[in-house]
């Protein structure tokens, strides 16, 4: 099997797995129980909410622990949209933001705010300018995302977060693909938000946390116990928390060398793409981007039928566009800088992670290669 | 008493039910993926040699399609085709000239979607739709075969 998939998701290591172990059968008392096993398990939440504060700049009641990316993307929009809904009734994102921004706000839109979608140029990111002009009296949160899930590319989120402090504007930003594959320091980005999630950096599925700057607040959107100080209710996932601390730690740990051994291991498929395949494109290759993700146009076939071909050969990859339900449009991320619909739907993503080597590169390089001759001789186009 | 549902594996469970419990499951049966990896009848035919042509699309999709047929004494001769499309618009539209090849213009006229489908003993529902671009390109140039006969200078 060769996986490039690892944005969608990653294998749990070896050594989150062992944190998490003892949290399940052994250490299973609830954080919130006065006797002695629940304050153990207090402590270790506690502990794993260090963890995370200290990799992103963070204080450690600054961490807010969630189900997952989305969640957090949904508690920071949504939560700071209700309870400051008095003030005003303007948020400013961007038209490429993960579905779990973008519909959010889509749903925001209908319950009567005003969202502003800024454009991106061809390299898929936003004008700082742009979004200082959108700002309003009005506007109470700036929500852009840090690295882009399909692209992979970088947002300028420093110079949106010293736009939005000089402006006194929350900002929020979608950090899900950017913690682990390059540095990211709350500080440094002046953000007042920030999401992440455990199973994009090699922890487990269905835990994320969300990084709330002291003294600012949100509406909360469970109610129920007084859990996370009130802002997101129910009985803390410890084993998934402890995972993720453990897994964010060792992502920062190692993210110099990874990052750039996955540069050139992406370098090495885009550069053997380009040489054996003709009419490609690689999208959103002039901005700066993670290092582990390319998004690559081959013109003139299907992205799904690539990607069946790639599946039959045990190799795994993804397109943001499936002809899957008959009315599914093709990438909103790859439409908003400027791609064609049969462009966007002739495109697939490639993202690299910890498993995957040199050998597997070639290996894929040759597959995709001989996949596009096959389906050309096949097209219409 | 034992759970037999919960004792299968997930690999065993079949995916029309794992559709119906968790949502699409892009799964295409050894048939679909027979005429996806090997499309039959692909290629192009000469203007001169063509007796009708089409070019259609799936507006719903983006995929596209051409078509070509040669008649000889109101049988579909030969055919061949072209597609830009998913898996499931190549395989369908493989399998379309198959069932077109060799017979009769009214037949070939009464050839549905359905009966697509049926050849493969089934496809996923969400991809049914891909199944009508290869016989609709298939009826379009039929009709371009019919126009050139009544106006044979066109």
């Amino acid at each position: 099997m060769i996986y490039l998939d690892y944005n969608a998701t990653t294998p749990v290591h070896p050594e989150v797995i062992k944190a998490m172990i003892p949290c399940f059968a052994e250490q299973f008392g609830n954080p919130s129980s006065f006797y002695r096993i629940g304050r153990e398990a207090k402590a270790r939440l506690h502990h794993a909410r260090a963890k995370v504060a200290a990799c992103i700049g963070a204080h450690t009641d600054e961490i807010y622990f969630t189900a997952g990316g989305t969640e957090s993307d949904n508690m920071a929009v949504r939560g700071i949209a209700r309870l400051l809904k008095e003030r005003g009734n303007h948020i400013i994102t961007s038209s490429v933001e993960h579905h779990a921004v973008f519909k959010t706000c889509a749903a925001l839109e209908k319950e009567g705010f005003e969202v502003t979608f800024l454009p991106v140029d061809s390299g898929g990111r936003v004008d700082p300018d742009a979004l200082s002009k959108s700002i309003t009296s009005r506007t109470i949160l700036v929500s852009i995302m840090a690295a882009n899930n399909e692209t992979g590319v970088v947002q300028p989120v420093e110079e949106i977060g010293a736009i939005t402090e000089e402006k006194n504007i929350l900002f929020h930003t979608d950090a899900v693909q950017a913690v682990g594959k390059i540095p990211i320091d709350v500080t440094c980005l002046k953000a007042d938000l920030l999401s992440l999630s455990g199973h994009k950096l090699y922890g487990p599925k269905g835990v994320g946390a969300l990084y709330i700057k002291k003294g600012i607040s949100v509406e909360p959107m469970l109610t129920g116990g007084s859990h996370e100080r009130n802002l997101r209710a129910g009985t803390e996932n410890v084993a998934g928390i402890v995972g993720l601390a453990e897994a964010v730690c060792m992502a920062k740990d190692t993210l110099d060398d990874e990052s750039r051994r996955l540069c050139l291991l992406r370098d090495r498929l885009e550069e053997g793409l380009a040489e054996n395949v003709p009419d490609i494109c690689i999208n959103g290759s002039d901005a700066p981007r993670i290092s582990n993700t390319s998004n690559i146009t081959f013109m003139g076939v299907d992205g799904e039928s690539i990607l069946l071909h790639l599946d039959l050969k045990d190799i795994y990859a993804s397109s943001g566009s499936a002809c899957a339900t008959g009315s599914a449009e093709p990438s909103h991320v790859l439409r908003a800088m400027g791609i064609g619909k049969r462009e966007a739907q002739s495109s697939v993503r490639f993202s690299l992670g910890k498993e995957t080597t040199g050998a597997d590169i070639d290996v894929t390089v040759n597959a995709v290669s001989e996949i596009i001759r096959k389906l050309r001789m096949i097209s219409s186009i | 008493m034992e759970n037999t549902e919960n004792n299968q594996s997930d690999a065993e469970i079949p995916s029309a039910k794992l559709e119906e419990a968790e949502g699409p499951v892009i799964f295409y049966n050894d048939k679909v993926i027979d005429h996806f990896t090997n499309p039959r009848n692909v290629g192009e035919m000469e203007e001169g040699s063509c007796d009708g042509y089409s070019l259609v699309g799936d507006p719903e999709c983006g995929d596209q399609m051409k078509l070509w047929i040669k008649v000889e004494k109101g049988r579909i001769e030969d055919i061949k085709f072209k597609s830009f499309g998913c898996p499931g618009a190549i395989a369908t539209s493989s399998m379309a000239t198959v069932l077109a090849k060799g017979t009769s213009l009214d037949e070939a006229k009464h050839l549905s979607d359905d009966d697509v489908v049926e050849a493969f003993e089934g496809i996923p529902d969400h991809k049914k739709h891909c199944s009508m671009m290869g016989v609709n390109a298939l009826h379009a140039a039929i009709r371009d075969y019919e126009q050139k006969q009544k106006c044979p200078g066109k």
